[in-house]
């Protein structure tokens, strides 16, 4: 149930009613509903899952994940300096 | 005095109209004068020589000029029904003719003859015969083969589906070669010829009901030459095999099976175009199991690898070859996949069709 | 944030730096479980617990619709789809689940008129083009698949495609974790959440099951970074005695979720109570429609009868769904029930815990 990858709104438009989008992920496009985000813009990025998209990608978590790596490998190094103390 | 007028006698003065049917119907296929017509007018114009359009019950092939001294008959056969009959960069008529002249020309043996036989469902779209026929016709010619024999039979409606073909080749094989699937050893190198995938992802985009897009193509083509070629470059190839049905990894399975070795490949040297990898994210596919009609996988000693790199770089249909993997003797039978990561995965033949998920 | 993300999230060197961390505070044996399939797949596919010191222990939870659907909703789809005016929409998933005596993949074989779709809308549309037929959409899947089957059914409804039916069968994550962590026998210590459940749910509702049985909960995404700091940080806390939950795929997660996605669900569905193949009834962990939506549902149009369900009673399926057994505590397991002739669902799906261990014991590095 957890099948989804991301990709890039290039158009909008409404289907008898419904919001509906066209997605690029990487030279493979697909249509998409939009239903469940109706506030996503053309351009932005989606995750997609089933033909919908699940919510909007954003942009803050690599950052937070290469600065987790970074203080866990300083936390290794103050740790030695520490041990070679001892 | 005026010269008498008489009428033109133009117009439809003959009540047996000539090639007004669209559409396939039974008695094209009752043996009569329809079939003839059927005959001459689509068959044989796109697909005809002299010894098919000798219209004898058997085609005559003098033995020494189907094969050398010394060499032998390979024959193999196969039958096409995708669906559906038209893809992006292929259709079944192409498919039939590089299907069974790639059977051949992975032997090592060079195809020469085909045999064709039609099965067409009333109904079907005379415009859309003549379609595969000229494709049929195009791929005889780009491989270097001709259809001697051929057949045709015409099903009420229903009961087939559009046009089935099943094609035979005959090709000859010099002596003293020896390529075929148990033929793998240890210390071998394992080498595709260009990307994987792309007839597969071709096929399910055409069918309609996967909801995709994309500029994705089938690779269909005759690998004879290239095979050929690549035999006289490198004579200690070991096993050529095309990875059509279950893909790269069946195909391997089955080789590793027959030869009883390990298969152990780099999952990061196996070429797949972004589009395919893309499509196959979307779907939940594995690019590994996708059918290849173009493609070819190829072992031989550990050594030699380079050079038959070099000579697939430097010809049609090969530009994309890369080193994939390589053969070691344990644990036999089986093929794994070293992921980038640095760990391993067992690849296990295809068991049944591959489907879309959502898990 | 695809390919131009500033990060490759299937990096091998981020990966194995993560890899690192868990090794470098891993102190004693921990089990973690993820429950989805899409994890449970990645995790084999990238061979992440090859990576993992031998102390962490990586229980397959039952996060796979192909696992927990019950046998009792793929014996009514089965008779659904025998019906010669249904045709009968699946995702590919449920294809080969097995069910007393046969499959949808066997009775499509049988002549049932049964179609992979890839979504519920394409069942809609073909609804909406095939007016003749009763299309019915067998709803499977978690939360994650649940606001496209809403919105599916809304679309349906606005355009008066009354053809269109859903056969119920979703299941919710929550009430999962609560009876694996409340069972007598639970061996699990801290816990991958699904990452695209948590986008679409939030990951509020984790936080109190966090407090009441002192598990560590952290919201975890799919691709090898994801998993591997997924996993690094459930051991942190484990190491550190916390039991809170953390959310490490901020990219697609928020804490609320999706409210448009979370409305679309409470619109049209409501919790009822559900069996999970293999565990057995747990309480409002489905979801059914609401009464204004009651016309959608397949089970009030179609006249289906009770049959006696028939499992293998050598497949402990239920033991290893739930984490107190592996497979190989199964005396089944690669004699009598292998892939190819499967006695229960986690062998089918190749996702499965059952299928999963039968490749891995293949390989011997």
């Amino acid at each position: 149930m957890c099948l989804a990858i991301p990709g890039k709104i290039l158009e909008i438009y409404e289907r008898d009613g419904t919001l509906m989008s066209k997605v690029d992920f990487g030279g493979v496009q697909q249509e998409v509903c939009l239903a469940t985000t109706p506030e996503a813009q053309v351009g932005q990025y989606v995750i997609v899952h089933a033909g919908f998209a699940l919510n909007l990608l954003s942009a803050e978590e690599a950052e937070e994940t290469l600065r987790l790596l970074k203080e866990l490998e300083e936390s290794i190094q103050d740790g030695e300096n520490l041990g070679e103390g001892e | 005095m005026s010269e008498p007028t008489f009428p033109t006698m133009q117009g439809p003065v003959c009540p047996l109209p000539l090639n007004q049917h669209d559409q396939i119907v039974i008695g094209h296929g009752s043996g009569g004068l329809m079939t003839h017509e059927l005959i001459r007018d689509l068959f044989q114009k796109y697909l005809g020589n002299p010894t098919l359009n000798a219209g004898n019950d058997g085609a005559i092939v003098a033995a020494s000029e189907a094969m050398p001294a010394g060499s032998r008959l390979v024959v193999s056969t196969d039958a096409h029904i995708v669906s559906p009959l038209f893809f992006p960069g292929g259709d079944i008529g192409r498919l039939a003719i590089c299907g069974t002249v790639n059977d051949v020309a992975m032997m090592g043996a060079q195809p020469r003859y085909l045999t064709a036989t039609f099965i067409l469902e009333e109904g079907f779209s005379i415009a859309a015969l003549e379609e595969v026929l000229r494709s049929m016709q195009a791929a005889c010619a780009e491989a270097g083969v001709s259809i001697i024999a051929a057949d045709t039979k015409v099903t009420e409606k229903g009961k087939s589906d559009g046009l089935f073909i099943s094609t035979t080749g005959f090709g000859w094989l010099p002596e003293g070669r020896r390529i075929a699937g148990d033929n793998a050893q240890p210390g071998d190198a394992v080498l595709v010829s260009g990307p994987m995938g792309n007839h597969g992802i071709a096929v399910m985009q055409a069918r309609g009901n996967l909801g995709f897009q994309s500029e994705v193509r089938s690779d269909t083509t005759p690998l004879n030459a290239l095979a050929w070629g690549l035999c006289q470059a490198v004579p200690t190839v070991h096993v050529l095999r095309d990875p059509t049905r279950g893909g790269l990894a069946t195909t391997l399975a089955e080789i590793a099976a027959q030869s009883q070795v390990n298969i152990t490949l780099e999952e990061a040297a196996i070429p797949i175009d972004q589009p395919v990898r893309k499509a196959c994210e979307l779907l939940g596919l594995d690019p590994l199991y996708l059918a290849n009609e173009g493609k070819m996988i190829v072992i031989l000693p550990e050594d030699d690898a380079n050079a038959a790199l070099s000579y697939l770089h430097s010809q049609r249909y090969g530009e994309g070859a890369q080193l994939i993997g390589k053969v070691s003797a344990i644990p036999a039978g089986q093929v794994w996949l070293r992921t980038p990561l640095g760990t391993t995965r067992v690849l296990e033949m295809l068991a049944g069709e591959m489907l879309p998920r959502i898990c | 944030m695809n390919n131009s993300s500033p990060l490759d999230y299937r990096s091998a060197e981020l990966t194995r730096k993560f890899i690192e961390q868990i090794r470098r505070i891993t102190t004693q044996p921990w089990n973690i479980m993820e429950i989805c399939g899409g994890q449970t797949h990645a995790l084999l596919q990238y061979g992440i617990d090859q990576l993992l010191p031998p102390e962490i222990t990586l229980i397959h939870g039952p996060g796979c619709p192909v696992c927990v659907t019950s046998l009792e909703a793929v014996e009514t789809a089965l008779q659904i789809a025998a019906q010669p005016d249904v045709t009968f929409t699946t995702f590919g998933d449920m294809l080969r689940v097995p069910g007393n005596h046969q499959d949808l993949f066997s009775a499509r074989a049988n002549g049932a008129d049964v179609r992979v779709v890839v979504s519920p809308m394409d069942a809609v549309r073909l609804a909406q083009a095939e007016p003749e037929r009763q299309v019915v959409f067998f709803a499977i899947g978690f939360e994650t698949t649940v606001p496209s089957i809403a919105a599916s059914i809304l679309h349906a409804e606005r355009n008066a495609i009354t053809n269109f039916s859903i056969l119920p069968a979703n299941v919710l994550v929550p009430p999962a974790i609560h009876a694996i962590l409340s069972s007598p026998e639970n061996r699990v210590n801290g816990f991958l959440a699904a990452g695209h459940v948590c986008a679409v749910m939030g990951y509020w509702e984790y936080e109190p099951i966090a407090a009441q049985y002192h598990t560590p909960i952290v919201v975890t995404g799919f691709e090898p970074v994801d998993l591997a700091r997924g996993i690094y940080q459930t051991v942190r806390q484990l190491e550190e005695s916390r039991c809170v939950v953390e959310n490490a795929y901020s990219r697609a997660v928020t804490r609320e979720g999706n409210r448009t996605a979370q409305a679309l669900i409470n619109q049209v569905f409501e919790p009822v109570d559900r069996q999970w193949r293999g565990i057995g009834l747990i309480p409002r962990s489905g979801l059914g429609l609401r009464a204004a939506y009651r016309s959608f549902d397949a089970l009030e149009r179609f006249l289906v009868a009770f049959n006696t369900l028939v499992e293998s009673p050598l497949c402990i399926a239920g033991q290893v769904l739930r984490g107190v057994a592996t497979p190989h505590d199964c005396p089944a397991f690669g004699s009598q029930c292998t892939p190819s002739s499967p006695l229960g669902a986690p062998m089918v799906s190749s996702e499965g815990a059952c299928a999963a261990y039968y490749r891995y014991q293949r390989v011997k590095p």
